[in-house]
Protein backbone atom coordinates (compact mmCIF):
# COMPACT_ATOMS: atom_id res chain seq x y z
CA UNK A 1 0.00 0.00 0.00
CA UNK A 2 1.10 3.60 -0.76
CA UNK A 3 1.83 5.73 2.02
CA UNK A 4 -0.57 8.75 1.77
CA UNK A 5 1.58 11.66 -0.10
CA UNK A 6 2.09 14.41 2.14
CA UNK A 7 -0.12 17.66 1.07
CA UNK A 8 2.71 20.38 -0.95
CA UNK A 9 2.57 23.91 0.83
CA UNK A 10 0.15 25.73 -0.47
CA UNK A 11 2.06 28.58 -3.39
CA UNK A 12 -0.71 31.06 -1.99
CA UNK A 13 -2.42 31.87 0.85
CA UNK A 14 -5.61 34.43 0.83
CA UNK A 15 -4.61 36.43 3.94
CA UNK A 16 -8.61 37.81 4.10
CA UNK A 17 -9.63 34.08 4.91
CA UNK A 18 -6.72 33.28 7.04
CA UNK A 19 -7.87 36.28 8.96
CA UNK A 20 -11.46 35.49 9.10
CA UNK A 21 -10.62 31.46 9.66
CA UNK A 22 -8.83 32.63 12.99
CA UNK A 23 -11.50 34.40 14.26
CA UNK A 24 -9.64 37.73 15.35
CA UNK A 25 -11.77 40.31 13.81
CA UNK A 26 -14.63 39.92 15.82
CA UNK A 27 -12.29 40.25 18.70
CA UNK A 28 -10.70 43.21 16.85
CA UNK A 29 -13.72 44.59 16.13
CA UNK A 30 -15.43 44.42 19.43
CA UNK A 31 -12.24 45.78 20.96
CA UNK A 32 -12.85 48.86 18.84
CA UNK A 33 -16.70 49.12 19.65
CA UNK A 34 -16.16 48.36 23.24
CA UNK A 35 -13.35 50.97 24.38
CA UNK A 36 -14.02 54.58 24.06
CA UNK A 37 -10.93 56.21 22.82
CA UNK A 38 -7.64 54.91 23.43
CA UNK A 39 -6.83 54.89 19.44
CA UNK A 40 -3.08 54.62 20.14
CA UNK A 41 -3.67 51.18 21.76
CA UNK A 42 -5.94 49.64 19.29
CA UNK A 43 -3.32 50.69 16.50
CA UNK A 44 -0.86 48.59 17.92
CA UNK A 45 -3.20 45.71 18.60
CA UNK A 46 -3.93 45.68 15.46
CA UNK A 47 -0.67 45.76 14.29
CA UNK A 48 0.47 43.09 16.90
CA UNK A 49 -2.66 40.86 15.61
CA UNK A 50 -1.22 41.06 12.24
CA UNK A 51 2.72 40.50 12.24
CA UNK A 52 1.38 37.34 14.55
CA UNK A 53 -1.04 36.52 11.58
CA UNK A 54 1.76 37.29 8.83
CA UNK A 55 4.10 35.15 10.80
CA UNK A 56 1.94 32.18 11.21
CA UNK A 57 1.34 31.93 7.05
CA UNK A 58 4.87 32.82 6.69
CA UNK A 59 5.14 29.69 8.36
CA UNK A 60 2.98 27.53 6.61
CA UNK A 61 4.29 28.34 3.24
CA UNK A 62 7.83 27.09 4.63
CA UNK A 63 9.69 30.88 5.85
CA UNK A 64 11.16 29.82 8.79
CA UNK A 65 10.69 32.65 11.51
CA UNK A 66 11.67 32.72 14.82
CA UNK A 67 8.95 32.12 17.65
CA UNK A 68 8.01 35.80 18.19
CA UNK A 69 8.49 37.01 21.61
CA UNK A 70 5.46 38.03 22.87
CA UNK A 71 5.92 39.44 26.59
CA UNK A 72 4.81 43.07 26.56
CA UNK A 73 4.37 45.79 28.94
CA UNK A 74 1.31 47.97 29.43
CA UNK A 75 1.88 51.67 30.67
CA UNK A 76 -0.27 53.86 31.69
CA UNK A 77 -2.57 55.87 34.44
CA UNK A 78 -4.64 53.55 36.57
CA UNK A 79 -8.44 53.53 34.82
CA UNK A 80 -6.67 53.60 31.60
CA UNK A 81 -7.99 50.28 30.31
CA UNK A 82 -4.93 47.94 30.95
CA UNK A 83 -6.29 45.06 32.65
CA UNK A 84 -9.63 45.23 29.64
CA UNK A 85 -7.18 44.83 27.23
CA UNK A 86 -5.12 42.10 28.71
CA UNK A 87 -8.02 40.17 28.90
CA UNK A 88 -8.47 41.20 24.53
CA UNK A 89 -5.20 40.26 23.91
CA UNK A 90 -5.42 36.92 25.59
CA UNK A 91 -8.18 36.35 23.19
CA UNK A 92 -6.49 37.24 20.02
CA UNK A 93 -3.64 35.34 21.01
CA UNK A 94 -5.66 32.28 21.99
CA UNK A 95 -7.10 32.23 18.46
CA UNK A 96 -3.98 32.93 16.61
CA UNK A 97 -2.98 29.67 18.33
CA UNK A 98 -0.10 31.38 20.17
CA UNK A 99 -1.96 30.84 23.92
CA UNK A 100 -3.15 27.41 24.20
CA UNK A 101 -5.83 28.68 26.63
CA UNK A 102 -6.31 31.89 26.60
CA UNK A 103 -6.90 32.49 30.57
CA UNK A 104 -5.56 35.87 32.14
CA UNK A 105 -3.76 34.94 35.73
CA UNK A 106 -3.87 38.47 37.41
CA UNK A 107 -1.58 39.13 40.35
CA UNK A 108 0.32 41.62 41.97
CA UNK A 109 3.78 41.92 44.04
CA UNK A 110 1.41 39.91 47.14
CA UNK A 111 0.71 36.68 45.12
CA UNK A 112 4.82 36.43 43.93
CA UNK A 113 7.12 37.74 46.17
CA UNK A 114 6.78 35.91 49.69
CA UNK A 115 7.32 36.72 53.26
CA UNK A 116 11.02 34.78 54.60
CA UNK A 117 13.45 32.81 53.37
CA UNK A 118 12.78 30.37 50.63
CA UNK A 119 8.48 30.84 50.53
CA UNK A 120 9.06 33.17 47.49
CA UNK A 121 10.42 30.41 44.88
CA UNK A 122 7.51 28.33 45.66
CA UNK A 123 5.04 31.09 45.82
CA UNK A 124 6.26 32.35 42.49
CA UNK A 125 6.05 28.90 40.56
CA UNK A 126 2.64 28.46 42.03
CA UNK A 127 1.59 31.34 39.54
CA UNK A 128 3.39 30.50 36.99
CA UNK A 129 1.80 27.07 36.78
CA UNK A 130 -1.69 28.32 37.21
CA UNK A 131 -0.58 30.74 34.07
CA UNK A 132 0.50 28.31 31.58
CA UNK A 133 -1.18 28.13 28.30
CA UNK A 134 -2.14 31.63 29.00
CA UNK A 135 -1.50 35.22 30.29
CA UNK A 136 0.68 35.96 33.06
CA UNK A 137 -1.16 39.63 33.97
CA UNK A 138 1.31 41.27 36.67
CA UNK A 139 -0.31 44.75 37.56
CA UNK A 140 2.34 47.52 38.95
CA UNK A 141 5.04 45.43 38.27
CA UNK A 142 7.68 47.80 39.68
CA UNK A 143 6.86 46.57 43.27
CA UNK A 144 8.75 43.91 42.27
CA UNK A 145 11.93 45.38 42.40
CA UNK A 146 12.64 47.13 45.90
CA UNK A 147 16.01 49.14 45.49
CA UNK A 148 15.87 50.46 49.03
CA UNK A 149 16.65 46.63 50.36
CA UNK A 150 18.59 44.87 49.29
CA UNK A 151 17.82 41.73 51.14
CA UNK A 152 14.27 42.20 49.33
CA UNK A 153 12.89 39.27 47.78
CA UNK A 154 11.61 40.87 44.63
CA UNK A 155 14.63 40.09 43.20
CA UNK A 156 14.42 36.07 43.48
CA UNK A 157 10.61 36.53 41.95
CA UNK A 158 12.06 38.29 38.92
CA UNK A 159 14.78 36.02 38.10
CA UNK A 160 12.69 33.00 38.10
CA UNK A 161 10.03 34.80 35.79
CA UNK A 162 13.22 35.67 33.56
CA UNK A 163 14.13 32.05 33.23
CA UNK A 164 10.36 31.12 32.72
CA UNK A 165 9.50 33.79 30.09
CA UNK A 166 12.98 32.88 28.32
CA UNK A 167 12.87 28.98 28.03
CA UNK A 168 8.62 28.58 28.10
CA UNK A 169 8.37 31.18 25.27
CA UNK A 170 5.37 28.59 24.13
CA UNK A 171 3.48 28.53 27.54
CA UNK A 172 3.30 32.02 28.95
CA UNK A 173 2.87 35.23 28.21
CA UNK A 174 3.60 37.61 30.44
CA UNK A 175 2.29 41.24 30.69
CA UNK A 176 3.52 43.74 32.84
CA UNK A 177 1.64 46.97 33.76
CA UNK A 178 1.95 50.39 35.21
CA UNK A 179 2.73 53.80 35.86
CA UNK A 180 4.85 54.96 32.59
CA UNK A 181 7.57 56.90 34.75
CA UNK A 182 7.81 54.18 36.81
CA UNK A 183 8.51 51.14 34.84
CA UNK A 184 11.01 52.88 33.16
CA UNK A 185 12.93 53.03 35.89
CA UNK A 186 11.87 49.43 36.90
CA UNK A 187 13.21 48.68 33.55
CA UNK A 188 16.58 50.62 33.43
CA UNK A 189 17.60 48.37 36.47
CA UNK A 190 16.06 44.99 35.22
CA UNK A 191 17.88 44.94 31.86
CA UNK A 192 17.07 41.73 31.30
CA UNK A 193 13.45 42.30 31.72
CA UNK A 194 13.85 45.13 28.71
CA UNK A 195 15.30 43.23 26.55
CA UNK A 196 12.70 40.03 26.63
CA UNK A 197 9.85 42.48 26.10
CA UNK A 198 8.89 42.97 22.36
CA UNK A 199 6.09 45.36 22.42
CA UNK A 200 5.51 48.29 24.95
CA UNK A 201 2.12 49.69 24.73
CA UNK A 202 1.25 53.04 26.49
CA UNK A 203 -2.04 53.87 27.26
CA UNK A 204 -3.21 57.80 27.24
CA UNK A 205 -5.60 59.26 29.56
CA UNK A 206 -8.93 59.75 28.84
CA UNK A 207 -10.05 63.57 27.44
CA UNK A 208 -14.06 64.41 28.99
CA UNK A 209 -15.94 63.69 26.68
CA UNK A 210 -14.53 60.04 26.56
CA UNK A 211 -15.01 59.90 30.34
CA UNK A 212 -18.40 61.54 29.99
CA UNK A 213 -19.21 58.60 26.91
CA UNK A 214 -17.48 56.34 29.08
CA UNK A 215 -20.41 56.91 32.05
CA UNK A 216 -22.74 56.78 30.05
CA UNK A 217 -21.94 53.52 28.20
CA UNK A 218 -21.52 51.98 31.85
CA UNK A 219 -24.74 53.17 33.48
CA UNK A 220 -26.35 51.74 30.18
CA UNK A 221 -25.25 48.68 30.74
CA UNK A 222 -26.98 48.83 34.52
CA UNK A 223 -29.85 50.12 32.88
CA UNK A 224 -29.49 53.49 34.09
CA UNK A 225 -29.43 56.78 32.60
CA UNK A 226 -28.66 60.54 33.23
CA UNK A 227 -31.38 62.85 32.49
CA UNK A 228 -29.76 65.97 29.88
CA UNK A 229 -29.59 68.15 33.30
CA UNK A 230 -27.24 65.84 34.76
CA UNK A 231 -25.09 65.11 31.68
CA UNK A 232 -24.31 68.38 31.59
CA UNK A 233 -23.79 68.75 35.44
CA UNK A 234 -21.33 65.10 34.65
CA UNK A 235 -19.30 66.83 32.45
CA UNK A 236 -18.48 69.95 34.88
CA UNK A 237 -18.46 66.76 38.04
CA UNK A 238 -15.64 65.46 35.58
CA UNK A 239 -13.71 68.94 35.24
CA UNK A 240 -13.48 69.12 38.63
CA UNK A 241 -13.09 65.67 39.91
CA UNK A 242 -9.66 65.93 37.63
CA UNK A 243 -8.22 68.23 39.24
CA UNK A 244 -8.40 66.48 42.40
CA UNK A 245 -5.44 64.23 43.53
CA UNK A 246 -6.01 60.23 43.02
CA UNK A 247 -7.95 60.84 39.45
CA UNK A 248 -7.85 57.23 38.25
CA UNK A 249 -9.49 57.85 35.02
CA UNK A 250 -12.35 55.57 34.48
CA UNK A 251 -12.45 53.78 37.89
CA UNK A 252 -12.90 57.06 39.60
CA UNK A 253 -15.73 57.66 36.93
CA UNK A 254 -17.42 54.33 37.77
CA UNK A 255 -17.40 55.03 41.93
CA UNK A 256 -18.57 58.63 41.01
CA UNK A 257 -21.75 56.48 39.41
CA UNK A 258 -21.74 54.21 42.21
CA UNK A 259 -22.11 57.39 44.82
CA UNK A 260 -25.13 58.82 42.50
CA UNK A 261 -26.69 55.40 42.43
CA UNK A 262 -26.85 55.68 46.29
CA UNK A 263 -28.06 58.93 46.55
CA UNK A 264 -31.08 58.51 43.73
CA UNK A 265 -31.37 55.63 45.74
CA UNK A 266 -32.33 57.39 48.96
CA UNK A 267 -33.87 60.20 47.08
CA UNK A 268 -36.21 57.74 45.69
CA UNK A 269 -36.69 56.53 49.11
CA UNK A 270 -37.11 59.41 50.99
CA UNK A 271 -39.80 60.80 48.79
CA UNK A 272 -42.01 58.01 49.75
CA UNK A 273 -44.03 58.33 46.47
CA UNK A 274 -44.96 55.80 44.10
CA UNK A 275 -42.57 55.31 41.52
CA UNK A 276 -42.23 53.56 37.32
CA UNK A 277 -39.46 52.65 35.56
CA UNK A 278 -38.54 56.05 34.47
CA UNK A 279 -37.90 57.18 37.77
CA UNK A 280 -36.25 54.36 38.51
CA UNK A 281 -33.36 54.42 35.36
CA UNK A 282 -33.39 58.31 35.75
CA UNK A 283 -30.00 59.88 37.75
CA UNK A 284 -30.77 63.60 37.83
CA UNK A 285 -29.07 66.95 37.81
CA UNK A 286 -29.81 66.96 41.97
CA UNK A 287 -28.12 63.40 41.92
CA UNK A 288 -25.19 64.68 40.33
CA UNK A 289 -24.74 68.23 42.26
CA UNK A 290 -24.78 66.48 45.38
CA UNK A 291 -20.96 65.50 45.27
CA UNK A 292 -18.86 66.78 47.68
CA UNK A 293 -16.52 67.98 44.67
CA UNK A 294 -19.42 70.95 43.62
CA UNK A 295 -19.57 71.93 46.78
CA UNK A 296 -15.62 72.15 47.57
CA UNK A 297 -15.42 74.22 44.69
CA UNK A 298 -18.60 76.28 45.87
CA UNK A 299 -16.59 76.97 48.86
CA UNK A 300 -13.20 76.88 47.53
CA UNK B 1 9.72 -7.93 36.83
CA UNK B 2 7.70 -4.94 35.69
CA UNK B 3 5.54 -3.44 38.27
CA UNK B 4 1.70 -2.48 37.30
CA UNK B 5 -0.14 -0.14 39.17
CA UNK B 6 -2.70 2.03 38.29
CA UNK B 7 -3.61 3.03 35.00
CA UNK B 8 -2.32 2.01 31.75
CA UNK B 9 0.40 -0.03 33.46
CA UNK B 10 0.12 -2.93 31.24
CA UNK B 11 0.72 -0.97 27.96
CA UNK B 12 4.00 0.19 27.28
CA UNK B 13 5.22 3.56 28.67
CA UNK B 14 3.63 6.46 28.06
CA UNK B 15 5.56 9.09 26.06
CA UNK B 16 5.83 12.83 27.54
CA UNK B 17 3.01 13.77 24.88
CA UNK B 18 0.53 10.81 26.11
CA UNK B 19 1.59 11.87 29.73
CA UNK B 20 0.53 15.33 29.37
CA UNK B 21 -2.85 14.40 27.44
CA UNK B 22 -4.00 12.56 30.36
CA UNK B 23 -3.03 15.54 32.49
CA UNK B 24 -4.82 17.86 29.98
CA UNK B 25 -7.77 14.89 30.76
CA UNK B 26 -7.68 15.43 34.49
CA UNK B 27 -7.38 18.80 34.66
CA UNK B 28 -10.49 19.56 32.51
CA UNK B 29 -12.32 17.80 34.99
CA UNK B 30 -10.89 19.71 37.37
CA UNK B 31 -9.24 17.42 39.41
CA UNK B 32 -6.07 18.49 41.11
CA UNK B 33 -2.55 16.24 39.69
CA UNK B 34 -0.33 15.80 42.17
CA UNK B 35 3.75 13.92 41.55
CA UNK B 36 4.66 11.31 43.83
CA UNK B 37 8.23 9.29 44.48
CA UNK B 38 8.97 6.33 45.92
CA UNK B 39 11.71 3.66 46.16
CA UNK B 40 9.41 1.22 47.88
CA UNK B 41 7.03 0.29 45.18
CA UNK B 42 5.46 -2.64 47.36
CA UNK B 43 1.90 -2.48 46.56
CA UNK B 44 0.70 -2.44 50.00
CA UNK B 45 2.81 0.69 50.47
CA UNK B 46 0.44 3.69 49.62
CA UNK B 47 2.65 6.08 51.09
CA UNK B 48 4.59 7.52 48.55
CA UNK B 49 6.69 11.00 48.78
CA UNK B 50 4.85 14.06 47.71
CA UNK B 51 6.77 15.61 44.99
CA UNK B 52 5.54 19.33 46.43
CA UNK B 53 2.23 19.74 47.06
CA UNK B 54 -1.03 19.04 44.65
CA UNK B 55 -1.14 21.33 42.14
CA UNK B 56 -4.58 23.26 42.46
CA UNK B 57 -6.37 25.29 40.05
CA UNK B 58 -3.57 25.12 36.76
CA UNK B 59 -5.19 25.07 32.96
CA UNK B 60 -2.59 24.15 31.14
CA UNK B 61 -0.44 20.42 31.75
CA UNK B 62 2.48 22.54 30.64
CA UNK B 63 2.81 23.36 34.54
CA UNK B 64 2.57 19.60 35.59
CA UNK B 65 5.20 18.59 33.12
CA UNK B 66 7.38 20.99 34.16
CA UNK B 67 7.37 19.79 37.67
CA UNK B 68 8.07 16.50 36.28
CA UNK B 69 11.09 17.20 34.67
CA UNK B 70 12.24 18.83 38.04
CA UNK B 71 11.07 15.78 39.53
CA UNK B 72 13.07 13.16 37.19
CA UNK B 73 16.03 15.21 36.88
CA UNK B 74 16.30 14.79 41.06
CA UNK B 75 15.29 11.32 41.09
CA UNK B 76 17.11 9.47 37.85
CA UNK B 77 16.07 5.88 38.96
CA UNK B 78 13.04 5.81 40.59
CA UNK B 79 9.39 5.16 40.24
CA UNK B 80 7.43 8.41 39.68
CA UNK B 81 3.13 8.62 39.44
CA UNK B 82 0.81 10.99 38.82
CA UNK B 83 -2.02 11.10 40.91
CA UNK B 84 -5.30 13.12 39.81
CA UNK B 85 -7.96 14.31 43.06
CA UNK B 86 -11.35 15.01 42.43
CA UNK B 87 -12.72 17.18 45.35
CA UNK B 88 -15.50 18.12 43.18
CA UNK B 89 -17.88 16.17 45.71
CA UNK B 90 -16.47 18.04 49.26
CA UNK B 91 -14.15 14.92 50.12
CA UNK B 92 -11.03 14.08 48.08
CA UNK B 93 -10.03 10.86 46.06
CA UNK B 94 -7.62 9.62 43.68
CA UNK B 95 -9.58 9.25 40.33
CA UNK B 96 -6.58 8.91 38.40
CA UNK B 97 -3.01 7.04 39.38
CA UNK B 98 -0.51 6.33 36.41
CA UNK B 99 3.55 5.74 36.71
CA UNK B 100 5.26 7.82 34.89
CA UNK B 101 8.93 6.92 35.44
CA UNK B 102 10.86 3.75 36.82
CA UNK B 103 13.73 2.30 37.13
CA UNK B 104 16.14 0.68 34.08
CA UNK B 105 16.29 -2.50 36.42
CA UNK B 106 13.35 -3.62 38.37
CA UNK B 107 14.12 -6.96 40.19
CA UNK B 108 10.43 -7.91 41.71
CA UNK B 109 9.42 -9.82 44.48
CA UNK B 110 10.20 -12.81 45.71
CA UNK B 111 6.94 -14.65 47.96
CA UNK B 112 8.30 -15.48 51.89
CA UNK B 113 6.46 -18.60 53.24
CA UNK B 114 6.71 -18.50 57.02
CA UNK B 115 5.55 -21.91 58.92
CA UNK B 116 3.63 -21.40 62.03
CA UNK B 117 1.96 -23.72 64.29
CA UNK B 118 0.13 -26.73 62.83
CA UNK B 119 2.38 -26.44 59.76
CA UNK B 120 0.16 -23.76 58.96
CA UNK B 121 2.23 -21.29 56.24
CA UNK B 122 1.79 -17.51 55.92
CA UNK B 123 2.43 -15.98 52.97
CA UNK B 124 4.30 -12.78 52.35
CA UNK B 125 6.19 -10.51 49.73
CA UNK B 126 9.30 -8.77 49.51
CA UNK B 127 10.95 -6.69 47.24
CA UNK B 128 14.10 -7.81 46.52
CA UNK B 129 15.47 -4.08 46.21
CA UNK B 130 13.71 -3.12 49.62
CA UNK B 131 16.07 -5.66 50.78
CA UNK B 132 19.65 -5.32 49.42
CA UNK B 133 19.84 -1.77 50.02
CA UNK B 134 18.29 1.02 52.36
CA UNK B 135 16.32 3.49 51.16
CA UNK B 136 17.98 6.23 48.58
CA UNK B 137 20.28 3.58 47.37
CA UNK B 138 17.95 0.81 46.18
CA UNK B 139 17.78 1.42 42.67
CA UNK B 140 21.12 3.38 41.57
CA UNK B 141 23.52 1.34 39.34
Amino acid sequence: MNAPEKAPAPARIDLGAEFRDAGIGEVLESLERDLVGLAPVKRRVREIAALLLVDRVRQRLGLTTEQPSLHMSFTGNPGTGKTTVAMRMAEILHRLGYCRRGHVVAVTRDDLVGQYIGHTAPKTKEVLKRAMGGVLFIDEAYYLYRPENEKDYGQEAIEILLQVMENQRDDLVVILAGYADRMERFFESNPGMKSRIAHHIDFPDYSNSELGEIAQRMLAGWNYRFDEAAFSAFDEYIVLRRRQSHFANARSIRNALDRMRLRQALRLFESGATVDAEALTTITESDVRASRHFQQAEAG
Amino acid sequence: MRITQGCFSFLPDLTDTQIAAQINYCLEQNWAVAIEFTDDPHPRNTYWNMWGLPMFDLRDPAGVMGELRACREANPEIYIRINAFDSTKGWETVRMSFIVQRPTAEPGFRVIRQETQGRKLRYTMESYAVGRAPEGARYSA
